[in-house]
């Protein structure tokens, strides 16, 4: 049977590891190599390092790391934040990510899934979503969710799978970095829409949390902060799910 | 001794080049190459496979004498060859995604896409599954039946003679997920991203 991944999440911002609250003020919090070998040695299905301010400023510090922790971690690794084109992704890859996330381009041109995923294969385009509830809807932010677009998340979800996105990640901007849990409602929509695996995002603080969006209907859920300060091993949360009727990889 | 992998400028092979190199440490030698000669000369080649069955094939046969090259090397030399994903898949004699495309024939059978039941199963199979072992083989030694395997994939390799098949999983049916034929190796999943017990397969294949 496949197994609900559990997908750590670091947020790097010039080679080292801070946690945005709602995106912006952030911590430093040490060397994403060895977070990341942490994570993969303790269990994680996949490690995710998202680029935050990638968008601004000089992109080399990210390859670097990288090409370190794929090195050191044989658990696919996905890299987002930043990525512009093909060239931007197939650097990524070159460096060894499994997978790139891709979030503004996709939405300023959707051309660039289409491209990528018939260049490189599905298998390695992540579309993330960032989502913001608004009126009986969702409308999705780009520029690390600084800018409103107008569009609504499901049917731009719903034109990412017909681009060719292998998956998508999709994050409640009302939700992250509250600790308050996903915002199920999106989730259970977007899952059911879309015939492509949904990674669920955005406002984990209990490993109930984790269940919940499980629950939900997506195939794997991500959380940064309460792995990343030790609230909660990636092995607590597997054994923790795995008490819930949960399939995971122990 | 001299494994090579083959890099044909079809998709991403980092992670497959860092975990060979990991297990072979100093003791083997990798190699990552298209040259002919030096594919001839190794003692072992992986064939490894990402994106549409069509541009893997398309980019094989954009090198020229490749295709030949490895044919020979795994039907007239009998050397052990590991084809990984879309490597695996490319044995067969033909492939259904985008259009119908010729394969490389090493093994009868066909690449259709995973019947995903009208929507139940959500596609490409991304994740973590188990693999039924249904038959010894040299890449599973020392692995337990019911390990977990990283997959990513939408197609799936069905051979005409089941023989050939040592491991399946379940999701939506069962699937072929490694196949031993005299020389020929092959999983459906990735070795090179799952984990210990992954790099164990590969060990299993460089050492065997």
């Amino acid at each position: 049977m496949l197994k609900k991944r559990i997908i750590p999440c670091l947020d790097v911002k010039n080679g080292r590891v801070v946690k945005g609250i709602n995106f912006v003020g952030l911590k430093d919090a040490g060397d994403p190599v060895e977070q990341a070998k942490i994570y993969s040695d303790g269990g994680a299905d996949e490690i995710c390092f998202l680029d935050i301010t990638a968008s601004n400023e000089n992109r080399d510090t990210i390859y670097e790391v990288v090409e370190k922790t794929s090195k050191k971690c044989f658990v696919p690794l996905t890299v987002g934040g930043g990525v512009r084109s093909i060239d931007d992704i197939n650097k990524l890859l070159n460096c060894g990510a499994d997978k790139v996330s891709i979030n503004t381009a996709a939405v300023q041109n959707s051309k660039v899934v289409e491209d990528s995923s018939r260049k490189f294969g599905s298998q390695c385009i992540v579309v993330a979503i960032d989502a913001k509830r608004k009126d009986d809807g969702w409308e999705i932010f780009t520029h690390g969710g600084r800018n409103p677009t107008g569009i609504n998340a499901l049917e731009f979800a719903s034109k990412m799978e017909k681009c060719g996105a292998g998956e998508l990640l999709v994050t409640s901007m009302d939700k992250d970095g509250t600790q308050s849990g996903y915002d199920i409602e999106l989730m259970q929509k977007l899952s059911s829409m879309v015939n492509i695996p949904v990674i669920a995002s955005g406002g984990v603080g209990t490993l109930d949390h984790l269940v919940d969006g499980i629950k939900s209907g997506a195939s794997a859920v991500l959380a940064a902060s309460i792995f990343h300060y030790g609230t909660y091993s990636v092995n607590e949360a597997k054994q923790y799910l795995a008490s819930k009727d949960i399939p995971v990889r122990i | 001794m001299d494994v090579t992998i083959v890099d044909y400028k079809s998709g991403n092979i980092s992670s497959v080049i860092n975990s060979f190199k990991e297990v072979a440490k100093d003791k083997v030698n990798i190699r990552v190459t298209s040259d002919l000669n030096k594919i001839k000369s190794s003692d072992k080649v992986v064939l490894p496979g990402q994106g549409s069955f069509k541009s893997c094939i398309d980019s094989l046969n954009s090198i020229n004498g490749l295709i030949d090259t490895l044919s020979e090397f795994v039907l007239n030399n009998k050397k052990p060859l590991l084809g990984i994903c879309v490597g695996l898949q490319m044995f067969a004699d033909v492939g259904y995604e985008e259009v119908e495309t010729k394969g490389l024939g090493w093994i009868p059978g066909k690449v259709s896409k995973i019947d995903n039941q009208n929507g139940k199963y959500k596609l490409p199979h991304i994740g973590w599954n188990q693999i039924n072992i249904v038959k010894d083989s040299k890449i599973f030694k020392d692995i337990e039946n019911n390990s977990h395997m990283y997959f990513v994939h939408s197609y799936e390799f069905i051979p005409d003679d089941n023989s050939v098949t040592v491991a399946t999983t379940d999701y939506a049916s069962k699937i072929v997920c490694a196949i031993e034929d005299e020389n020929i190796f092959g999983t459906q999943f990735h070795p090179e991203k799952s984990d210990k017990i992954g790099l164990k397969i590969i060990d299993n294949f460089i050492n065997s």
